[in-house]
């Protein structure tokens, strides 16, 4: 595979996925060759192989014109060191930081060595994703080391981790002067659940229940993206219709979230009428997908070779997704009218598109300040080959923009939704995994969820059973975006462009 | 002309509140018997705080949801707060993630007297799927003294309101809302 000019020996592992080993010598060759070709890396995490004697590995998802690269780095057991990407891709600044907490990986030259996803719960030289991790837990309180800003008239605002309204935990520090911000720090770590340590050992079955859970607003795109993985490692075909009904509740996943986050975009800007409209459609949509498929937010439809329900009401859906699109069109109008609204959301939280590439911010916030991608334009699998879906993106990167986006994927998705429930094919809906295997297997599976692209590594036990799994969320690549997007901002618009954004908690801090 | 737009959507939507749901527990059948209840212990309305001790988000959608027009939250007589100063009612959801744990202590601890505890979701009782490991505690009924348990995964933004509106009924062993 060619990456830049060089030829790489990566081998196709699943629809534009690719794979290859590339000794440490060269990892840095390899991303700048990336880079150079207008790539990013995705994700970053580390495996423990030494109880097959085989020390221990890197692996990094680079994203490339062909696709996914996934790239193996084996390291050595007494050694386990490897080349500093962050000076590259700064996506790479936390996760390597969190790879280090977990499993012991130390990148060589890296600026920022500062502990990310461990607070005092486990001791500072042991690593919980390492086999032989026994550690007891510890108690104390987390002493992370802020970067403190000084200077005549500056002073600091801490909030967090628990915030004023019902959101997930994390703690941002906010040096100020006046009320503009001259510098955000994030600092996460508090829905730390071990999730990669309790996938261990897991059936598959249980496997994708525990996915789905790992960041439940997008439980869709996760279940599908561990289902891609262990399909792929198992060889599994997956029947036609269960990759439509997939496709389907993926966009009904998307439309729930756009049409929260619009209504709370409004109320953040003062518009209570937005507020109460959206959240009125997103209840009802809500109780639609609870009559259809019986569970409000499509908890457990998807299992491992196919789906464990299917469509029976098409007509109603369609129908509401119809009455849905003409609603939120309207709303739209009233959104564009509403000169107060639009006084908040243009110029607010601007991401200037130079920015955007250089952090690699992704998915909706990406396509908000011009970077264009979206898996299922670009690397459509089934049945996205066929739907044409339409990419939308914006240049002014600001919250106006991101809002905008939300607008314009929230109605291609109610067409989407209609498409598919017209063409799609009659016929089984699951062919279970084979359990048997004389082999270790891995698989990747990659789904553009409402945020962004969720990346889904697994590994396979020779019995059947899980033995690694490494989920990624798009929002390790945008939160320190938000750390630079907010900078000459006023504090009372954090919320507004916070929401804008509207990362997750529970999906990076894993 | 957006006044004028809006005017006309709301007026097409018309009123979408639901009554208040009813809870299904024998103290106390109708709403207003409920309301005179939080009156009776409260003299105003009940004040919730929440704190998610590492859900997965799901739970918190739902007990927003609880905001939207479809439930009269404030109806019956609930409130959520910032300040767990002047919460009445500690709702809490996730497996208690020991990263969580002295932020959820703090907030209780600040919280007068009288006070309950409902945990919201299944992952706070044993049921939970991300058990026990070097990073969540677990069961929050080891932690703190729960009142109330609405099970679901998540539940439903209607259980959640039944769960809280359980604690001021009967006496104080353990419910289950599910
Ligand atoms: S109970 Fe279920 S929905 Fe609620 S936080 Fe736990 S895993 Fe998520």
């Amino acid at each position: 595979m060619k990456i830049a000019t060089q030829q790489w020996p990566f081998v196709t592992h699943g629809t534009y996925i690719w794979r290859g080993h590339v000794e440490i010598a060269q990892l840095l060759f390899l991303a700048q060759s990336v880079k150079d070709e207008g790539g990013q890396l995705l994700a970053l995490w580390g495996v423990d192989n030494r109880h097959v004697d085989a020390g221990f590995a890197l692996h990094s998802v680079f994203l490339v014109a062909a696709g996914l690269c996934w790239v193996v780095t084996p390291l050595a057991a007494e050694y386990p060191h490897y080349p500093d990407l962050s000076a590259l891709f700064p996506a790479a600044d936390r996760q390597q930081r969190a790879t280090y907490d977990l499993m012991g990986l130390v990148a060589d030259g890296a600026v920022d060595t500062r502990k990310w996803l461990r607070h005092a719960a486990w001791p500072v030289d042991s690593f919980p994703l390492r086999r032989d991790f026994l550690a007891q837990p510890t108690a104390g309180n987390d002493d992370y080391p802020f970067i403190q800003v000084d200077g005549e008239g500056v002073h600091e605002i801490a909030v967090g981790p628990i915030h004023a309204g019902t959101i997930e935990p994390g703690h941002f520090r906010f040096s100020v002067i006046g009320e503009r911000v001259l510098r955000l720090a994030e600092r996460f770590g508090f829905a730390h659940k071990g999730v990669e340590k309790r996938f261990e050992g897991l059936s598959l079955e249980q496997g994708a229940k525990l996915a789905g859970r790992i960041c439940g607003d997008s439980h869709t795109a996760y279940v599908m993206a561990y289902c891609m993985a262990v399909e792929s490692a198992t060889g599994t075909a997956v029947p036609d219709r269960a990759r439509w009904l997939r496709a389907l509740w993926l966009e009904m996943e998307r439309v729930v979230n756009h049409l929260g986050d619009l209504g709370s975009l409004g109320n953040d800007a003062g518009l209570a009428f937005g507020f109460v409209q959206f959240w009125r459609l997103k209840e009802e949509w809500l109780r639609l997908s609870a009559a259809l498929f019986g569970h409000r937010y499509l908890f457990d439809c998807i299992a491992p070779g196919g789906v464990a329900r299917d469509l029976t009401h098409a007509g109603m859906l369609v129908d509401a997704a119809l009455q849905l699109a003409q609603e939120a069109s309207r709303l739209r109008e009233v959104y564009d009218e509403h000169a107060g609204v639009q006084d908040r959301f243009i110029n607010t939280g601007v991401v200037s598109a130079r920015l955007a590439a250089h952090l690699g911010l992704t998915g909706l916030a990406g396509r908000a300040s011009a970077q264009a991608w979206d898996a299922r334009v670009q690397f459509p699998v089934p049945p996205y080959d066929v739907l044409e879906v339409k990419m939308a993106t914006h240049q002014s990167g600001d919250v106006f923009a991101r809002a905008a986006v939300r607008f314009d994927e929230l109605a291609e998705s109610l067409r989407l939704i209609r498409k598919i429930v017209h063409d799609m094919p009659r016929g089984s809906v699951l062919h279970t995994p084979p359990h048997d295997g004389a082999t270790q297997r891995e698989g990747l599976g990659w789904v553009e969820g409402w945020r962004g692209g969720v990346i889904m590594a697994v590994r396979i036990g020779v019995d059947g059973r899980l033995d690694r799994v490494h989920p990624h969320d798009p929002s390790w690549q945008n939160w320190p975006v938000l750390e630079s997007g907010i900078l000459g901002n006023i504090v009372a618009d954090f919320p507004l462009i916070n929401k804008s954004f509207n990362l997750a908690y529970s999906g990076v801090d894993i | 002309m957006a006044i004028f737009m809006m005017l006309k959507k709301i007026l097409d939507t018309g009123m979408v509140s639901e009554m208040p749901v009813p809870t299904d527990l024998p103290a106390c059948h109708d709403e207003q018997l409920l309301q005179s209840r939080i009156c009776e212990v409260f003299g105003r309305a009940v004040a919730i705080r929440h704190v998610d001790t590492g859900s997965c988000n799901a739970c918190e959608l739902e007990i927003n949801a609880l905001s939207g027009p479809h439930y009269n939250i404030e109806g019956v007589g609930v409130t959520f707060v910032a300040s767990p100063r002047h919460a009445d009612v500690l709702l809490v959801t996730g497996p208690v993630t020991r990263h969580m744990e002295s932020a959820l202590m703090a907030a209780w601890e600040a919280m007068p007297a009288p006070k309950w505890v409902v945990a919201v979701g299944d992952c706070t009782g044993h049921d939970s799927l991300f058990g026990e490991n070097y990073a969540v505690h677990g069961k929050l009924a080891e932690i703190l003294p729960v009142n109330v348990m609405v099970t679901g995964c998540p539940p439903s933004p209607a259980n959640i309101l039944r769960g809280i509106l359980a604690c001021f009924q009967g006496t104080m062993t353990i419910k289950h809302v599910d």
